[in-house]
């Protein structure tokens, strides 16, 4: 392909991302299950960019798990965003920035329902207008908040106390980067890199002195599957999905992998639990399975935080291993204290997934 | 006419997610091909494009009793890969709509699990104001959380506290309580747009 051919190709992956003045968009999902994730985000917004985000108590789910299960009818989940925006509205903020992928997807869906179908928008005000008494006007900017810390990756590498970097033997750390499904493949020009060779993660990685690992199975979805993950007896189709990308990404010896989707981070995390309980088999080294993270708390780490601020003592899948190849100091007895050191005993030890480099027992 | 768009065809066709599903399919199976459910179900979105097209009533009817339509995760990779732009799982989600508003679903096993998901999603959407919210979310139904969750689960007050989170606090922040006020206006339009009726038909038709 000729030079001015393939920047034609890439002009349409170019996207806009807000500079500053945020209204941020939560996740049920990361909320749950990485509840320091949110918190590191608006930390690195405020303290280490100096940008302005406003963090609104009023807003509520954006109904994208139901939608997606289909519980909810579409009206239902366009109305739910048109209070959101109302909400923004109300906050005087015009760049919605969004935590979850799911919703980053529902909210692309919305705004592209409401540009192709004018009638639909009127529709979805006069249901907003009947249930709530609202208004609303839709952002000028939606992003995933991905894009924002890929958009100020280079400030971050600039305040670096770590980076993505074996410190044993200077050489980069091999990662798989995993996008979630509705980052890009819905919509692939408001994804920076589009669907085939999303950027937005490999960037972060790049930048920060990492290695990003190509594998076959590398876009394959972590098979949340909505409705599958949910219901106990279909939970197998999550699994199986997930162990796909495992196996294939096993021969190429990843140190960790980074995510920025709610579910992808949960699923990479535990079914690497259950495929070491129920068949023996682990994918790390020595019987540790490989560190699942969220793009935020890879940035705390490269920032230099303290591990167990950021939360890593909620994963299965432990993490350890990764700090130690990033030369990070850390206190293994301090892992499972609450708050104010108070001490709350620790999980239970897994049979066959190693979690610590100590003896792995309960006695 | 007007009978034309009471029919069920008619009325899939009138669903917004319908007409952005539904293009001139060319056989090619690049979406059964890259499809998840594909490969670990007996599930072919290539057929159901295929088919739907010159679907007559009665064919939709036994298409929306079938357990075909349940085994699709949504990822929506058929939608990045299609080159004549149709989107299978547009077209699915189009399909369960309608089944589920016309009770159909209930015929099959995979629909008649709309009562879970009903009961979990949609019952912590009323009460919380959250798809999933911890509380909710035991080992017994949800073993592959792990020790870890246990662990979290009976220390969560002081694990969030320490992390910085608002659990079922006032104000801002992670896992806020989320106030009366905005749970009714959640409500309002849940009942506005017709999610209630939705619930209410899945609790009808499902065998408990």
């Amino acid at each position: 392909m000729i030079k001015q051919g393939k920047k034609n190709v890439w002009k349409e992956y170019q996207k806009e991302i807000p500079d500053d003045n945020y209204y941020y968009a939560r996740s049920c999902i990361r909320q749950n299950f990485f509840p320091a994730s949110e918190t590191i985000f608006l930390r690195i917004i405020r303290e280490v960019l100096g940008k302005t985000i406003y963090d609104d108590e009023h807003q509520t789910t954006c109904t994208g798990i139901a939608y997606h299960s289909d519980i909810v009818p579409f009206d239902t989940t366009m109305t739910v965003a048109a209070r959101q925006f109302s909400l923004m509205n109300i906050a005087s903020q015009k760049n919605f920035i969004i935590s979850c992928v799911t919703s980053f997807g529902i909210y692309s869906e919305v705004m592209e329902t409401w540009k192709h179908h004018p009638e639909i928008l009127e529709k979805t005000r006069e249901h907003l207008r009947n249930a709530t008494g609202r208004e609303f006007s839709s952002p000028e900017i939606i992003a995933h908040t991905s894009d924002i810390i890929f958009k100020y990756r280079e400030q971050i590498k600039e305040k670096a106390k770590f980076l993505l970097v074996n410190k044993s033997t200077g050489k980069p750390l091999r990662v798989v980067e995993h996008i979630g499904c509705h980052y890009a493949k819905i919509f692939p020009e408001k994804g920076i890199g589009g669907a085939e060779f999303p950027y937005v993660l490999a960037g972060m990685v790049e930048n920060w002195g990492g290695e990003v690992i190509d594998y076959p199975e590398r876009r394959h979805c972590c098979g949340f599957g909505f409705r599958h993950y949910i219901i106990k007896e279909n939970r197998g189709y999550s699994l199986s999905n997930t162990k796909l990308k495992f196996d294939s990404m096993e021969a190429y010896e990843p140190d960790f992998i980074i995510t920025n989707c709610p579910g992808c981070t949960f699923f990479l995390d535990r079914w690497q639990y259950v495929i070491a309980e129920m068949e023996e088999k682990t994918y790390g080294k020595d019987g540790f399975g490989i560190p699942v993270l969220t793009y935020e708390e890879v940035a705390g780490l490269v920032l230099g935080w303290d591990p167990y601020s950021l939360g890593l003592q909620l994963h299965q899948v432990s993490v350890e291993p990764l700090l130690d190849k990033m030369g990070i100091n850390y206190n293994e007895n301090d892992k499972y204290l609450g708050n104010n050191n108070e001490d709350i005993g620790r999980p239970a030890f897994p049979f066959n997934l190693k979690v610590t480099k100590n003896k792995q027992n309960d006695d | 006419m007007s009978q034309e768009r009471e029919s069920l065809v008619g009325l899939l066709k009138q669903d917004v997610l319908y007409q952005e599903a539904v293009h001139a399919c060319i056989n090619c199976g690049t979406c059964t091909a890259i499809c998840p459910a594909a490969r670990f179900y007996d599930y072919d979105p290539r057929r159901l494009i295929s088919d739907i097209q010159n679907v007559n009533e009665q064919e939709l009817v036994e298409i929306l009793k079938s357990d075909i339509i349940w085994y699709c995760g949504q990822c929506l990779s058929c939608k990045t890969r299609c080159p004549r732009n149709n989107v299978p799982g547009f077209l699915i989600t189009a399909l369960r709509s309608l089944s589920q508003d016309k009770g159909y679903f209930a015929a099959s096993n995979e629909g008649n699990k709309q009562l879970t998901v009903k009961r979990i999603v949609g019952e912590n959407i009323i009460k919380y104001g959250y798809c999933v919210f911890i509380d909710e979310i035991g080992t017994e139904n949800h073993p592959e959380q792990g020790p870890v969750w246990e662990w979290y689960r009976n220390n969560a007050d002081s694990i969030l506290k320490k992390l910085g989170a608002n659990y079922k606090g006032e104000g801002p922040g992670t896992l806020r309580r989320i106030s009366k006020e905005d749970l009714d206006e959640l409500y309002n339009i849940l009942k506005e747009t017709k999610a209630l009726d939705r619930f209410d038909n899945i609790e009808r038709y499902c065998n408990d």
